[in-house]
């Protein structure tokens, strides 16, 4: 117990959450996005591979490290157009769209990498990001080396949290986008084109769902592997529903399944981590989630058009 | 009121519309004065919906013009029309239900690229017209929460607030209390004082007498009468409308028999949102149809539920041709000898993609002729289709057609048929004639006082007041899920039942 409790206590078991949390906030973020504009994006568990992939290989090929974020923003952005041209327009189911696109995107990433690196067994390293420590703010005890003495990307990702939050709730291109997820044709009367609202917001949050994947090769670690997203942009899904599909709400779960994740590394450290066998560790983290999920979202409103598609002129 | 003098707002010339082969409306010309209230009188098919999708910018005409304040009006783009101060309250709102009612106003009247919302100046905005126009809402609740009243407030908060000068509203009244149905009118004969036109659409003709100052009357895409409504009347104008002369079905003294249907104190847990039951005492009697009046979601789904075996009593007594119900499911409901017309044939009436031949037989499938030996007859499927089709006059390509291609009309016909062919002792009606045309409409009422004739309990349930009392022989009001005692034919005035609908006859009003 005095373990556990030492373990809450320490600021670097804090900074590991909130390292862990920061591409799950990015992804989560994305698809938050997406839903909020009525639109399921399943693509993004293949669409943080492809980040992940693309921002690291553009740094590896000579790109500056903010550049490299942005090729893997971009990448995104790429299957975000093709998710949302086949789910918007042509209406198509977004299960089948989504998982196809989390496919093509993860064999399309596996190709490039062997056509990039045709004779490489072990993924060369890049420079990646440094943690920079914001003055004054880093030296306050416990939060500063928490919070404060993160990666820019980190930072990146709770200001992008705050600005989703804010073109959401208070500007009317986020009413016209909640409008879509609740009812397109109260959009499509005021004049207001559904589609390209809709098309968007798949865009953009399939960029920062890119950007997440991009955080674990530039930021968390400096190398790309295949497993490296590890089934983060399902856990994404289950965040933006933890939240109850707000920003805030989700930026907290992000945190919270972090600070499991990084308990259960440092618990299988401890004398118990001896007498249990380790998958069970693994999975403490996924199995909180799913308690949080069942208790928090059974009164969460969901958006009344997730998943519906919108046809001009039909009811 | 007296017939305004004011200049043209909107002139729709020759406007021809077709889809494919049929043609939609077909020459159509109207013009609206400012200041003026036009009913647009019409069945359904009529042309009526096509034509309001035309005046505000959803569809291009094939011919014809559109002119707004002497402009010409650029077809096909909803924008231009608001723009042009067109505001249009559609029959089923275009409201966001988990927005709130500010969100649902201010939707789309800003530059989507403005960096703020203007929250503050919005509020003031809209409290400052609902207090000029009598339109009570709080913007800060969700629309989730507001009741149908409320809702069209809404709906009218949003035109006035994009400044329109032209009003459309398509059948207002359909889903109000008399009582709002009022104020609506109220609040209509302000802004029309204030210079706003008003096109009304609907096809209760002693509305259109009350509010309008011209009617317009639409058969088959074009226009066939149009004149002052003080110089017409409602027969006449319900002549035009369906190009004969109708009956209204004569009232033929009931003869009751025994309850089929008893509740005892009987409470229903609430739904989600929808109320249940609340110490419900009624008996459904052999001969009688017994009308149930309310505003809609105060219980009688829940009711209707009960009946057809969807939901349980949480306390008191159900009996059936007075033995108690026992374990209560829909099979049950069937086996019990309950017909059920329900309130949404497309969600729960029928399958839409399944052909009529198996909609057809939705609740009989699993018992001869329909199945034998664990399968199905087609044969015997299709014969009973072609029955319903033949003897109620369903229009339809055949039995093998899907359901989803028919008109509300004829998929109404077909659940009637299916349920009338199999003699129910009970006939649960909730809204049978919901978007019906009169002639549709007419069938039902006939049928459904046949079967009172021929000694089945009928429970018909309808927001439409006056379909309920011409049709009822015991009306209950129902509020909040408490239900009035029964009030015989002609007992009881709407005004009366109003009250009642609203809660305030109820002993444990405050």
């Amino acid at each position: 117990m005095t373990e556990l409790l030492e373990i809450l206590l320490s600021a670097s078991f804090w900074a590991a959450a909130i390292r862990i949390a920061s591409p799950l906030i990015f992804a989560a973020m994305g698809e938050l996005i997406c839903e909020r504009a009525g639109v399921l994006n399943l693509g993004i568990e293949g669409i943080m591979v492809v980040g992940a992939f693309a921002g690291w290989m553009a740094v590896y090929s000579g790109l500056g490290l903010w550049p490299g974020v942005g090729v893997a923003l971009l990448s995104g952005m790429a299957f975000g157009l093709l998710h949302a041209t086949l789910t918007v327009p042509f209406g198509l189911s977004q299960h089948v769209v989504g998982l196809g696109i989390t496919l093509l995107a993860t064999s399309a990433t596996y190709y490039a990498y062997r056509l990039a690196l045709p004779q490489v067994t072990t993924p060369p390293k890049i420079d990646a990001f440094d943690p920079y420590a914001i003055p004054i703010l880093s030296d306050l005890p416990l939060i500063g080396p928490a919070l404060f003495t993160q990666t820019p990307l980190t930072y990146a990702a709770f200001a992008t949290a705050a600005l989703v939050a804010f073109v959401l709730f208070r500007t009317p291109l986020g009413l016209a986008l909640r409008a879509c997820g609740e009812n397109p044709a109260a959009v499509a009367a005021q004049g207001l084109p559904v589609t390209g609202l809709r098309m968007g917001a798949v865009i953009v949050g399939s960029g920062l769902m890119a950007v997440g994947g991009a955080f674990l090769t530039m930021s968390a670690f400096d190398s790309f592997f295949f497993e490296m997203v590890n089934g983060r942009g399902w856990i994404c899904i289950a965040l933006v529903v933890f939240g109850a599909w707000r920003p805030g709400k989700t930026l907290l779960g992000a945190i919270l399944f972090a600070a499991f994740d990084a308990l259960q590394i440092r618990l299988q450290q401890t004398p118990l981590g001896a007498a249990l066998p380790y998958q069970a560790f693994l999975a403490a983290p996924y199995i909180l989630s799913i308690l949080a999920l069942v208790v928090m979202s059974r009164r969460a409103q969901v958006p009344a058009a997730l998943m519906v598609p919108f046809r001009k002129g039909e009811r | 009121m007296t017939p305004p003098s004011g200049e043209t707002v909107l002139r729709l010339a020759d406007i021809t519309v077709r889809f494919g082969p049929v043609t939609a409306n077909e020459g159509v010309s109207l013009t609206l004065r400012r200041g003026e209230v036009v009913a647009l009188l019409g069945e359904n098919g009529a042309g009526k919906t096509t034509l309001m999708n035309v005046l505000f910018g959803l569809y291009a005409a094939d011919e014809g013009t559109v002119e707004l304040f002497g402009q010409p009006l650029p077809p096909g783009n909803p924008r231009a029309a608001l723009e042009a101060g067109v505001g249009m309250v559609h029959q089923h709102f275009a409201l966001a239900e988990n927005l709130t009612v500010l969100d649902n106003i201010t939707l789309g009247t800003r530059s989507l690229w403005s960096p703020g919302a203007g929250r503050r100046a919005a509020r003031a905005k809209v409290e400052g017209l609902a207090t000029e126009y009598g339109l009570r809402v709080d913007p800060d609740a969700t629309v989730a929460s507001l009741g149908v009243g409320q809702r069209q407030r809404v709906e009218i908060l949003k035109a006035l607030y994009r400044d329109a000068r032209i009003l459309i509203l398509d059948e207002p009244t359909a889903v109000l209390t008399p009582q709002e149905s009022l104020d609506l009118f109220a609040t209509l004969r302000k802004a029309v004082a204030k210079g706003l036109s008003i096109l009304f659409i609907s096809h209760k003709l002693h509305e259109v007498e009350a509010v309008s100052d011209r009617v317009v009357v639409l058969r088959q895409g074009r226009v066939v009468a149009e004149a002052a409504t003080a110089d017409t009347t409602r027969t006449e104008m319900a002549r035009l409308m369906v190009g004969a002369e109708i009956a209204t079905p004569e009232p033929r003294p009931a003869l009751p028999g025994a309850a089929r249907v008893t509740l005892r104190d009987v409470s229903t847990p609430a739904r989600g949102t929808a109320t249940g039951l609340r110490g419900v005492s009624m008996s459904l009697r052999a001969g009688l149809i017994t009308g149930l009046v309310g505003v809609s979601g105060n219980g009688q789904s829940a009711l209707a539920g009960l009946l057809a075996g969807l939901e349980r009593p949480s306390a008191g007594e159900m009996e059936i041709r007075g033995a108690p119900s026992g374990p209560w499911t829909p099979r049950a409901a069937i086996a019990a000898g309950i017909g059920r017309i329900p309130e949404d044939r497309h969600g729960s009436g029928t399958v839409g993609d399944f052909d009529l031949a198996e909609n057809a037989m939705l609740e009989l499938y699993a018992r001869p002729p329909f199945s034998r030996g664990g399968w199905i007859d087609r044969k015997a499927a299709r014969a009973w289709a072609e029955r319903v089709i033949d003897r109620y006059d369903v229009r339809c390509p055949g039995p093998e057609a899907p359901i989803r291609l028919l008109s509300g009309g004829n998929m109404q016909k077909l659940i009637l048929g299916r349920v009338m062919e199999t003699s129910p002792e009970v006939i649960l009606a909730n809204q049978p004639v919901r978007g019906l045309d009169i002639g549709a409409l007419t069938y039902v009422h006939e049928q459904l006082l046949a079967a009172r004739d021929r000694g089945a309990a009928v429970l018909l349930i309808s927001e439409d007041l006056d379909e309920v009392i011409s049709l009822s022989d015991v009306i209950h009001a129902i509020s909040e899920g408490r239900l009035s005692p029964p009030f015989a034919r002609g007992t009881m005035t709407p005004a009366e039942l109003g009250e009642w609908m609203t809660g305030a006859r109820f002993d444990d009003a405050a």
